[in-house]
């Protein structure tokens, strides 16, 4: 019985690990177009910037934000200097990013050596809870707590303010949205700078239950691609659902069927693409 | 002009082991001509049918695993294996095809890399079989009319001999008048449609064919290396191979040679001066795309133009058609 709730709970934890990872995914390419193939680099880039700060003595907390923060700048700065000269062709962009996503791994491997980095979760948010007569690591709760935040701030922040308008009208017809004023250019730089801090800060929640290592970013990308395919491109809900789903399978697999976790992890988004190839929630046929 | 340079490049290669001087550089040559083969197989859906794939190195794992696996755990023969693993991944390919072809364009890409990825976790998890890191070792060349493909210079004309036929086959298949209708549905799939043209069955048998030739590089290089390990199916080897085709120029027949040539060299060159050489293949897919946009050979052609010389290879390049529906 411990065992499912154990496993719900892990699986839960890395469903808020992929949603911090796809949400940034996800809003890059409903308003680009692009799939952005860097993101799991950026994700093990702020992974490393975490583990780095916390190696120096500073808290959790300041490494969340200087991942969230030196990531989300090296995305700007990507976006401005390469991408932006691209803009128009989606496809070269995308090669681009794979051309960035080497160069961050690479170096990442140069500055941070290729042994796997374990990393503890901070003090305050060690141990375990006791519940239902069994005990939940605390941090794997904070985790899910923490990424509900996240989600919440996200849809706030599309919802309910104008900045938010602005990305959705882009995403559902970019034409018009430019037409009627919407300054494109600068929302392009805003968004891929939040979604790669996103990318950022997920790193370093999930290095104390993946640890850090060389090979995270191959590793996390693909998941990040079966959850937006699943949960549809451009969707914050899709994002959402499908991390959680992809969390699940994953976890669960690993565990029942380790030789073929990663076929079952695959199945769902084949069915998906069978049956509905725009996704659970897509708006975009791309 | 175009012929003679052909003719010249092959007077070459045929000469090759007489005046290059050393078993190191024949066999690069020879990694050069594989990674030409993949380059090759993977531009037929990359640069004439439109279909930018990231998840070619599967095949040449697929077939690669298939071969050593059978040689290696049921004692089948050469000729018995290299069979069954043409024809597993040419089901494979069908079955994957089937799937990535509900998109086209950036979702096509994805859903290549994400299958992609499923045969890179069978290798590294399913342990049982694959032998998980450690791949499979212990591979034998075969010895086609007792030759003894163990030796340099024979598996180099070996590899040549593959080589050309692989590459005649495609030069024969993509000025066929089928080859016509694949370049039409990479420009204008609807007009295609409306003519009557099958566009999905074109791009599906397309995809067929790039994994058969890709299965046919996977045997090539199982053979040369006599070693097949999951880094071999990895992302980073898909997308080399994908910067190979673009590189040199998609959608052109001598581009990816040329690609293949620039990339294996680099990496065999740089990685013996400097430790980062990833980060500088990056930087060299970047490089590509952002100023050589049509790859080397297009590129190479405008120069020769701009310069008022007869251009080198003539290529017409064709705008991409954007997320073409």
């Amino acid at each position: 019985m411990s065992f499912w709730f154990i496993q719900s709970l892990n699986s839960l934890a890395l469903g808020g690990v992929l949603f911090t990872l796809a949400a940034g995914f996800s809003l890059i390419f409903g308003l680009m177009r692009i799939a952005n193939l860097s993101h799991g680099a950026y994700f093990m880039f702020g992974a490393y910037l975490g583990l780095t700060v916390l190696d120096r003595g500073y808290g959790f907390l300041a490494a969340l934000f200087a991942a969230g923060l030196g990531v989300g700048l090296l995305g700007g700065i990507v976006e401005r200097v390469v991408l932006r000269r691209l803009a128009g062709n989606s496809l070269s962009q995308v090669l681009a990013t794979l051309g960035v996503a080497f160069v961050i791994a690479d170096c990442s491997l140069w500055l941070w050596g290729g042994d796997p980095r374990p990393v503890s979760p901070p003090d305050f948010l060690s141990g375990g809870v006791q519940l239902l007569g069994m005990t939940f690591p605390l941090y794997r709760l904070a985790v899910v707590g923490f990424s509900m935040l996240i989600a919440l701030g996200l849809w706030l922040l599309l919802d309910k303010t104008r900045l938010g308008v602005m990305i959705r009208a882009s995403v559902d017809d970019r034409q018009m949205a430019q037409g009627v004023g919407v300054p494109a250019s600068r929302l392009f730089t805003v968004v891929f700078c939040l979604g790669t801090a996103l990318a950022g800060i997920g790193g370093v929640i999930a290095a104390p239950i993946l640890s850090v290592y060389p090979g995270l970013d191959a590793d996390m990308l693909p998941l990040a691609l079966v959850v937006v395919i699943l949960g549809g491109l451009g969707s914050l809900a899709g994002a959402f659902v499908g991390s959680f789903v992809i969390g699940f399978i994953y976890s669960f697999g690993q565990v029942l069927f380790p030789d073929l976790a990663y076929i079952i992890l695959f199945l769902p988004m084949v069915i998906i693409l069978a049956l509905r190839p725009r996704g659970l929630f897509g708006r975009i046929n791309a | 002009m175009k012929r003679l340079l052909w003719a010249a490049l092959l007077a070459l290669l045929l000469s090759l082991p007489w005046w290059i001087g050393g078993v190191y550089y024949v066999n690069l040559v020879s990694q050069i001509l594989i990674a030409a083969l993949f380059a090759m197989s993977l531009n037929l859906l990359v640069g004439y049918a439109g279909l930018t794939s990231l998840g070619h190195a599967g095949y040449l794992g697929l077939s690669a695993y298939t071969c050593g696996w059978l040689m290696v755990n049921l004692g089948w023969g050469h000729l018995a294996s290299a069979g069954a693993a043409l024809a597993g991944s040419v089901v494979m390919a069908a079955l994957f095809g089937l799937i990535a072809l509900r998109a086209t364009g950036i979702s096509f890409l994805m859903i290549t890399l994400a299958l992609g990825q499923i045969l890179w976790g069978l290798a590294y998890r399913w342990t049982s079989v694959t032998g998980g890191d450690n791949g499979i070792s212990g591979l034998t060349r075969p010895s086609p009319f007792g030759l003894d493909l163990g030796e340099a210079n024979t598996f180099y004309f070996f590899t040549l001999l593959v080589f050309v036929v692989v590459g005649g086959l495609m030069a024969v298949w993509v000025r066929s008048p089928f080859g016509a209708s694949i370049r039409g549905t990479k420009d204008q799939p609807r007009r295609m449609s409306a003519l009557g043209y099958n566009v999905w069955l074109i791009r599906w048998i397309t995809f067929i064919v790039s994994g058969f030739f890709g299965a046919v590089a996977g045997l090539m290089y199982v053979y040369y290396h006599q070693f097949i390990s999951p880094h071999s199916l990895s992302l980073a080897n898909s997308a080399e191979m994908l910067l190979m085709v673009i590189a040199g120029g998609a959608g052109t027949l001598s581009g990816p040679i040329v690609g293949a040539a620039l990339v294996v060299l680099l990496k065999n060159v740089a990685s013996a001066y400097i430790d980062r050489w990833v980060t500088l293949l990056g930087f060299v897919f970047i490089f590509i795309v952002m100023f050589v946009p049509g790859g080397i050979v297009a590129g190479l052609g405008r120069w020769a133009k701009a310069l008022n010389l007869k251009p080198v290879a003539s290529t017409t390049r064709t705008k991409p058609a954007e997320d073409a529906p």
